[in-house]
C-alpha cells in the first residue's frame, strides 16, 4: 500500500475558541486536493500546522510516513509552504532569494543553479532576476514565493489562498506550475476561495467548517451526495448551510 | 452629539480614538491586566522626576528667581534645549502625515476632504509636540510653582506656543521640501534635518560646557558670567518666552498669539497642497529596485552560512541602519569628552576611546540584533525551512557579532599598535557589551516586519532600558580597566545584574 503524503488523525487545536475540532484527514501523493470552507473555518490553521508553523494541541501529522511532530526536520525536508502575502525580502534579488532558499533545504548548487534559472524563465521573471524584490507587484513576488517553493524540489506543496491578488496572467502562470507539478507525481494542497479554480484543478475537494471536515470526495462524489447536478458553489454553498441547520436543531 | 461625518471634529474624533487605542496598547503590551501595575509605575515615576526637580530647582527657586538676566538666560537656554526637541519631533511626526500610509489610501480616495484631514493630522502633530515636552517639563514648572509661586505655571502656556510654533516651522520645512527635492528625497532630507536639530543643540552645549567649564551639564553654560554679560538688553524680546514662563501676562498672550496664529496661517497654507503631496509620496516605490550586477553561481554552503549570508545582505542594504547607527554613536560624544577631561590624566585618551567604542558596540550590536533576530521578513519561510530554530537563532547571533567585529577590528588593530593592553580592555568589553545586547534581542524577540525597526525601542522599554543599561555598565567597566581600577568589577557587578532581571523580566516561551 503507497503511503499517503499526508495523514491526520484526531488533529485539535484551539485558541481563544475550537478552530480545528478532531479532524482526519488524507491525502494520497500525487494529488491536488483542494481544502474549502468559509471565513475562520480553520483551513489556514491546519495548513500551518502541517507546515510546522503552529504546535496542534493534539493530534498526529504523518508527511509521507514520517510523523512531522517528532521528527519536524525531516518532515520539512518533503515540504514548500506557501502563503497569501509572499514569503520574500524586500532587499534580496529573486535569485539571492533562491539561493538562500537552496543553502536553507541544502539543495546542491550546480542543481539549485540550474532549477533557479528554470524557474526564473518558467515564471517570467528572467528581466527582474537582478533587481531587488522590494519593488516588485503583488504578481511578481508570488512568483518569487513560488518559485522559492519549487527550487528544493518539495513532494508536498502546501498554498494558502495562493491566487489572492495575482492578475489573470499571473493566476494562470500559478496554476500552470501547479498542474505541471501534479503531472510530474508531487501533491498540492490548496486553499482558495475561487471555487472555478478549485472545480478545474482540484482532483478531491475537502469542505470544512468550524475546523471540521463536513465532505470530502470527487467532484462527481460531492454532486452525488447533496444529490443533484450543481456546480461547485452550489454544493459548497449547500454543504455550509446544511451544517448550519444541523448545528441549529443540534442546539 | 455626534459630528457631522467627515468634518473636522468627525476627524479629530477618529483620530484621538485611534491614537488612545495605540497608546493604551505600547503601554500595556496588548494586556489590560497591566493597567494597574502601569498607573503604579508611572506614578512612581511622576514623583521620583518631580523630586529630580526639587533637586536640580529648588535651592534657586526657594530663594525667589529675580527676573535679572542670569534667570533669563538660564530659562532661555533650558527653553531652547526643549525646543530644538520639540521641533525634531515635530518635523519627523509631520513627514510621517505626508508618508504614512495606514488607512490614508482610504480617505484619500474617499470624497471626504483632504485638506480637513490634514489639519486634523497637523493638529495631533501639534498636541504630540506640546504633550510630550510639557510632561517632561512639568515636574519642573510644578516645583517652580510651589516654590516660587503660582506665576510658573504660565510656562505651560510657552510649551503650548513652543509646540504650536515647531509644528509649523517643521510644516513649513516639509513643504518646501517637497517643492525644492521632490517627494523621493523629502523624506530622507527632513529625518537628517530632524536628527541633525535634535540632537545638534544638546550635543554643542555639552561639548561647550566641558571644554570650558569641565562640566557636562548643559546648565553650566547658561551660568557663565560670559553668558549673561553677551546677552541682549533686558527689555529685548529675545526674552520674550521667559518672560512669558515667569508669569508675564503681556508677553505669554503675545506668545500663544504667535504660536496659533502660524500653526492655522501654516495649516491653511499646505492644505490645499496635502492631497497632492501625500499621493505623490504614495506613488514612491519605497526600496529602489536598481539592477544589480548579475552574480556568479551558487554557492555551496551549510544552512548557517546561507542564514548569516541572507543577514549581512540584508543589513547592507538597510537604508535607515547607517543614520540610525551614528546618531547613537553621536551621542557617546560628550560622555566620552568629559571622560577624556576629568579622568583622562593617567591613560590618555584610551580612558576615553575604551568606553566609547565598548558602549557603541553595545548600541550596534542591539540594533542589529533586532534586525537580524525579530525583524524576519519570511518568518515563515525560514520556519517551516528543515532547520531547528536553534540553528537558525545561531547564525544569527554569529551574523551579528561578526559584524561587530569586522567594525571593531580595524580600530582595535590602530589601538594595539600603541597600547595592546588597552586594545584588549576593549575587545573584552565589546564581546561583552555586544554579547549582551545581543542576549537581550534574544530574550525579547518578537515577529516583526524590519520596517518596525524604527518603533522597537517603544516595543519593549524593559528590553531597551537594560540593554542600555548593561552596555553603560560594561563602558563604565572598560573605562575602569583602563585607568587601572579594582573599582572596575562594580560596573561588571551591575551588568550582570541587569542582565539577570531581563532575562527574569523577558516573556516566557514554550
Amino acid at each position: 500500500m503507497t503511503v499517503p503524503a499526508l495523514a491526520i488523525f484526531h488533529l485539535t487545536k484551539s485558541f481563544d475558541r475550537p478552530v480545528v475540532q478532531d479532524l482526519d484527514l488524507t491525502i494520497k501523493a500525487g494529488e491536488f486536493y483542494a481544502l474549502l470552507g468559509p471565513n475562520g473555518a480553520g483551513k489556514t490553521t491546519i495548513l500551518r500546522m502541517v507546515a510546522g508553523l503552529l504546535q496542534p494541541d493534539v493530534g498526529d501529522i504523518s508527511i509521507f510516513g514520517i510523523d512531522a511532530r517528532r521528527d519536524p526536520i525531516a518532515a520539512k525536508r518533503l515540504v514548500a509552504w506557501v502563503s497569501d502575502e509572499p514569503m520574500v525580502y524586500d532587499r534580496l534579488t529573486p535569485l539571492e532569494y533562491l539561493e538562500f532558499v537552496a543553502g536553507l533545504w541544502q539543495v546542491e548548487p550546480k542543481k539549485a543553479q540550474a532549477k533557479a534559472d528554470e524557474l526564473i524563465d518558467w515564471l517570467g521573471l528572467r528581466p527582474h532576476a537582478n533587481q531587488l524584490c522590494g519593488g516588485f507587484s503583488m504578481g511578481m513576488l508570488q512568483k518569487v514565493a513560488l518559485a522559492g517553493a519549487l527550487v528544493h524540489d518539495p513532494k508536498l506543496i502546501i498554498l494558502d489562498e495562493p491566487l489572492t491578488g495575482l492578475d489573470a496572467g499571473s493566476a494562470r502562470t500559478v496554476k500552470d506550475v501547479l498542474l505541471g507539478k501534479v503531472r510530474d507525481g508531487v501533491t498540492v494542497i490548496m486553499t482558495t476561495h475561487i471555487l472555478e479554480v478549485a472545480e478545474r484543478m482540484a482532483e478531491r475537494i475537502g469542505v470544512i467548517k468550524e475546523g471540521r471536515l463536513l465532505a470530502e470526495g470527487t467532484l462527481a462524489e460531492l454532486r452525488t451526495r447533496i444529490g443533484r447536478e450543481s456546480s461547485l458553489e452550489d454544493i459548497f454553498l449547500d454543504l455550509v448551510a446544511q451544517s448550519g441547520e444541523t448545528d441549529a436543531v443540534a442546539a | 452629539m455626534s459630528a457631522a461625518p467627515a468634518s473636522i471634529a468627525w476627524f479629530a474624533r477618529h483620530e484621538l480614538i485611534l491614537g488612545w487605542r495605540d497608546w493604551v496598547a505600547m503601554m500595556t503590551g496588548g494586556r489590560r491586566s497591566r493597567s494597574m501595575g502601569i498607573v503604579i509605575f508611572l506614578a512612581v515615576v511622576v514623583l521620583v522626576l518631580h523630586l529630580m526637580a526639587f533637586g536640580l530647582v529648588g535651592r534657586w527657586a526657594s530663594r525667589g528667581v529675580p527676573n535679572d538676566a542670569a534667570s533669563l538666560v538660564m530659562l532661555t537656554g533650558t527653553g531652547i534645549l526643549f525646543w530644538t526637541i520639540m521641533l525634531s519631533q515635530a518635523l519627523e511626526a509631520v513627514t510621517r502625515v505626508y508618508y504614512g500610509r495606514s488607512d490614508l489610501d482610504l480617505v484619500l480616495s474617499s470624497p471626504a476632504s483632504s485638506q480637513r484631514l490634514f489639519a486634523v493630522r497637523t493638529g495631533a502633530v501639534a498636541l504630540t509636540s506640546i504633550l510630550l515636552p510639557g510632561l517632561l517639563a512639568s515636574p519642573l514648572i510644578n516645583m517652580l510653582a510651589l516654590l516660587d509661586g503660582p506665576r510658573w505655571l504660565s510656562a505651560y502656556g510657552v510649551v503650548v506656543a513652543m509646540g504650536a510654533i515647531s509644528t509649523a516651522i517643521s510644516v513649513l520645512i516639509t513643504l518646501g521640501l517637497f517643492r525644492a527635492v521632490g517627494p523621493k528625497q523629502t523624506r530622507l532630507i527632513a529625518q537628517i534635518v530632524a536628527a541633525v536639530v535634535g540632537a545638534g543643540f544638546v550635543i554643542g552645549i555639552q561639548a561647550a560646557a566641558i571644554l570650558y567649564y569641565g562640566d557636562m551639564s548643559r546648565f553650566a553654560l547658561f551660568q557663565s558670567q560670559a553668558i549673561v554679560d553677551a546677552a541682549p538688553e533686558l527689555h529685548s524680546n529675545f526674552w520674550l518666552p521667559a518672560k512669558a514662563a515667569m508669569g508675564d501676562g503681556t508677553a505669554l498672550l503675545i506668545m500663544l498669539g504667535i504660536g496659533l496664529t502660524a500653526l492655522v496661517l501654516t495649516v491653511a497654507l499646505a492644505a490645499p497642497s496635502y492631497g497632492q503631496h501625500a499621493t505623490s509620496a504614495a506613488g514612491l516605490t519605497h526600496v529602489r529596485s536598481q539592477r544589480r550586477p548579475a552574480r556568479r553561481s551558487f554557492r555551496t554552503m551549510s544552512q548557517r552560512h546561507a542564514l548569516r549570508l541572507k543577514e549581512w545582505r540584508l543589513l547592507q542594504r538597510d537604508p535607515w541602519l547607517l543614520s540610525q547607527t551614528l546618531m547613537q554613536i553621536l551621542y557617546l560624544l560628550p560622555p566620552a569628552l568629559l571622560l577624556w577631561l576629568n579622568f583622562g590624566h593617567d591613560a590618555g585618551a584610551f580612558v576615553v576611546v575604551v568606553p566609547v567604542l565598548i558602549m557603541a558596540a553595545g548600541q550596534l550590536a542591539g540594533g542589529l540584533a533586532w534586525l537580524a533576530i525579530s525583524g524576519e521578513d519570511a518568518h515563515d519561510l525560514v520556519v517551516t525551512g528543515p532547520v531547528s530554530p536553534r540553528t537558525v537563532l545561531i547564525a544569527k547571533i554569529e551574523a551579528v557579532l561578526s559584524v561587530i567585529a569586522v567594525v571593531m577590528a580595524p580600530l582595535l588593530l590602530l589601538m594595539a599598535i600603541s597600547s595592546p593592553r588597552m586594545a584588549l580592555i576593549t575587545a573584552f568589553g565589546a564581546m561583552l557589551s555586544a554579547g549582551s545586547a545581543t542576549a537581550i534581542q534574544l530574550w525579547f524577540r518578537v515577529v516583526a516586519k524590519r520596517s518596525m525597526f524604527r518603533r522597537r525601542q517603544v516595543a519593549s522599554r524593559a528590553a531597551t532600558l537594560s540593554e542600555a543599561f548593561a552596555s553603560i555598565m560594561w563602558a563604565g567597566m572598560g573605562a575602569l580597566m583602563a585607568s587601572g581600577s579594582m573599582l572596575a568589577i562594580g560596573p561588571a557587578v551591575v551588568a550582570v545584574l541587569v542582565l539577570g532581571l531581563a532575562k527574569l523580566l523577558s516573556p516566557r516561551r514554550a
